[in-house]
C-alpha cells in the first residue's frame, strides 16, 4: 500500500518552546489514522505543518508524493482540511462558501454546482443553502466545513477535532460520513481527544506527548501492549474478606467498588482458578465474573504519563 | 490542471476578490464612509473662504477619495481574517501568498475606481469641465492600483487586532493627504513640504487629476505616470515579500 503522508523529523519551535520535536511517521493510503495526544502535546502544530499553514523549522513532509515545503500548491490541491475552529465565512451563505472553495481549488463551474448540491444534501444543509452561515448552529457549521473540504473530491482529508462540542446527532452524522468516505478510498488523518471515536474509527493511531511521538500502532495492538496487568471484576452472593482476596495466587491487589471487587492480576488464568477455588472453600456463589480488556483510554493514559523514552 | 500556473492563480485571486467585495465592501457604512468623508472635507475647504478655484478643489476631492477608498478596507482584511480563522482556511488552499494579496488588492482597486468615479460625476455636476478624460481615467486606474498596494502594505504587521492596524493606517494616511497638494497647491508649498510631497504617490495622482480638470500641473504628465508606475511596482513587490514573511506569525 502506498504512502499518503510521510513526516520526517518535523520540528517546530516557538520561542524557547519545542512544540514538535523531530516527529516522524507514515500514513498509508486509504487508511484512517488517528492522531492523539493531551492538550498542548503538538497535535495541531503538527497538522498545521502537514497542511502547509505554518512552515517547519526542521524536517520535511510529503503529501501524496508532493513535498509540502517545496511543492505546496500541488500538495494542497490533493487534500481537504477541516480545521479545529469552524472557519466558514459567516457573512456568506453555505452555497457561496461552497462556490468559493470550488473556485479556490479550480473546480470547473458546472461541476462545482453539481458537487456542492450533492455535498450539501449529504450533510443535510441543502434546504438552507442560501442562508447566511452566521445563523447556523455549531453542528451545522461543522457539517458545512466538512462539505467545503470535500468540494474538490480530495484523496486525503485532514480533520482536527471534527466532533468537538457537537451534539450526538451531528457527531454520528460526521463519523458515518467519514466511514463512507474511507470506504470509497479517501485517506483520513484525524486529530482527536476522543478515545472512543479513535477506537471505533481508526485503523492505526499515533500518540504524541510533549512534541514527541510515543507510539504508533493499531488500537487493539496498543491496548494489548499495555495489558501486562489484567483487571478482573467479580461479585459474590455474600460478604467475603478483603484480605483473603488480595492473597490469592496471581492476584496483585483487590479493591471494593460498590457490590463488586476489582482485582488486578499479573496472571489472569491463575487468578481466576484461585478465585473459583476460594469461592468453593468459603461456600460463596460467584454472581458475575468479568475480565475487561484495557481500553484505548488506558493505553493513552499510560503512554502519555510515562517518562520520555 | 497545474495549480501553480499563472492562469490558475489569477482565477483564484479573482475568487478572493469576489469574496472580499461581498463580505467587506458591499456594506452601507463602508460605501457611505468612502464617499462622505472626502465630500465633507471638500465642503469644509470650499466654504473655508480661501478662494481656491473649484477645479483645484474637485481635483483634490477625486484624489483624496481614491486614496481613502482604495486604502479603507484592505489593511484590515488580514487581521479580520486572522481573528476569524478564515485566513487559515485560505492558507490551507492551493493559493500562494501573492494570490491572497493580489485578491485583496483587486477588491480594493475596484472599490477605489468605482467610488472615485462617483466624485468625478459630482465635479462634473458642479460645472467643472473635464479637459482630459483619457488621462483622468488612466490616472485613476494606475493610482488605484498603487493605493491598493499601499493598503496591503499597511496590513503587513502580523497582528490579528484590526483596531491596531486601523490606527497605524490613520497615522500614515492623514499626513500623506496634507503633503500631497490636495489642500495647498504644490506651487505654494515651502521647499521642505515640496521635498516631502515628491515621496508621496498621492502627489502624482492629484497632479494628474488637476491636469485633467484644469489643464494646470506641477510635474510633466509623463513624470506623474512614471512615478505612479514605479511606486505601484515597488509597493506590489514589497507587500508580497513582507506578507510572505509575516503570514506564518498570524497563524
Amino acid at each position: 500500500m502506498s504512502v499518503a503522508i510521510r513526516a520526517s523529523g518535523l520540528t517546530k519551535v516557538f520561542g524557547k518552546t519545542v512544540a514538535v520535536d523531530h516527529v516522524s511517521f507514515e500514513v498509508r493510503e486509504k487508511e484512517i489514522f488517528g492522531f492523539l495526544g493531551p492538550n498542548g502535546a503538538g497535535k495541531t502544530t503538527t497538522t498545521r505543518m502537514l497542511t502547509g499553514v505554518i512552515p517547519p523549522d526542521a524536517g520535511t513532509a510529503t503529501i501524496l508524493g508532493h513535498d509540502i515545503c517545496s511543492r505546496p500548491l500541488q500538495a494542497k490541491q490533493e487534500f481537504g482540511v477541516v480545521p479545529e475552529t469552524s472557519n466558514a465565512y459567516t457573512d456568506l451563505s453555505a452555497w457561496q462558501n461552497m462556490m468559493l472553495m470550488a473556485e479556490l481549488y479550480g473546480v470547473p463551474r458546472d461541476l462545482a454546482g453539481e458537487r456542492a448540491s450533492g455535498l450539501l444534501d449529504m450533510v443535510g444543509l441543502l434546504p438552507r443553502k442560501d442562508q447566511k452561515v452566521a445563523a447556523y448552529s455549531k453542528g451545522m457549521k461543522q457539517r458545512l466545513i466538512l462539505a467545503m473540504a470535500l468540494v474538490h473530491d480530495p484523496r486525503l482529508l485532514f480533520l482536527d477535532e471534527p466532533t468537538g462540542g457537537l451534539d450526538v446527532g451531528s457527531t454520528r452524522m460526521i463519523l458515518s460520513l467519514l466511514r463512507d468516505l474511507n470506504r470509497n478510498g479517501t485517506t483520513i488523518f484525524l486529530t482527536t481527544h476522543n478515545m472512543e471515536e479513535a477506537n471505533r474509527l481508526c485503523h492505526r493511531v499515533g500518540i504524541i506527548r510533549a512534541g514527541k511521538m510515543v507510539a504508533i500502532d493499531a488500537p487493539e495492538r496498543l491496548k494489548a501492549a499495555i495489558g501486562r496487568v489484567h483487571k478482573i471484576e467479580v461479585s459474590f452472593d455474600r460478604e467475603v474478606p478483603a484480605g483473603a482476596l488480595g492473597r490469592l495466587e496471581g492476584v496483585l491487589g483487590a479493591e471494593r467498588t460498590g457490590d463488586k471487587w476489582q482485582l488486578t492480576a499479573e496472571n489472569r488464568d491463575a487468578a481466576i482458578r484461585a478465585l473459583v477455588a476460594f469461592s468453593r472453600e468459603i461456600g460463596a456463589e460467584i454472581i458475575t465474573l468479568n475480565t475487561p480488556a484495557p481500553t484505548l483510554d488506558d493505553a493513552f493514559l499510560r503512554l502519555t504519563r510515562e517518562e520520555p523514552p | 490542471m497545474n495549480p501553480a500556473g499563472f492562469s490558475a492563480q489569477a482565477r483564484r485571486a479573482l475568487a478572493i476578490a469576489k469574496k472580499d467585495i461581498r463580505i467587506y465592501y458591499m456594506k452601507g457604512p463602508v460605501l457611505i464612509f468612502g464617499i462622505f468623508m472626502p465630500v465633507f472635507l471638500f465642503l469644509s475647504f470650499l466654504m473655508g473662504g480661501r478662494g481656491l478655484p473649484l477645479p483645484f478643489l474637485v481635483s483634490g476631492l477625486v484624489g483624496m477619495t481614491l486614496f481613502f477608498t482604495a486604502t479603507a478596507v484592505s489593511p484590515a482584511i488580514f487581521p479580520w481574517e486572522g481573528q476569524a480563522k478564515t485566513l487559515e482556511r485560505l492558507v490551507s488552499c492551493p493559493v500562494t501568498v501573492g494570490t491572497i494579496v493580489f485578491g485583496d488588492m483587486i477588491a480594493s482597486f475596484l472599490f477605489g475606481v468605482g467610488v472615485s468615479l462617483v466624485t468625478v460625476f459630482i465635479g462634473l455636476a458642479l460645472g467643472v469641465p473635464l479637459l482630459h478624460g483619457a488621462i483622468l481615467l488612466a490616472a485613476i486606474v494606475i493610482a488605484s492600483l498603487c493605493f491598493s498596494a499601499v493598503g496591503m502594505l499597511l496590513a503587513v504587521p502580523p497582528t490579528n487586532t484590526p483596531s491596531n492596524i486601523m490606527m497605524l493606517s490613520a497615522l500614515v494616511k492623514f499626513p500623506l493627504v496634507f503633503i500631497s497638494g490636495i489642500f495647498l497647491p504644490l506651487e505654494q508649498m515651502p521647499p521642505a513640504g515640496l521635498a516631502l510631497s515628491v515621496l508621496s504617490p498621492l502627489t502624482y495622482c492629484t497632479d494628474l487629476v488637476r491636469y485633467s480638470f484644469s489643464g494646470d500641473h506641477f510635474f510633466p504628465v509623463w513624470v506623474d505616470f512614471a512615478a505612479l508606475v514605479v511606486f505601484s511596482l515597488a509597493f506590489c513587490a514589497l507587500t508580497v515579500v513582507l506578507h510572505k514573511k509575516t503570514l506564518p506569525e498570524r497563524m
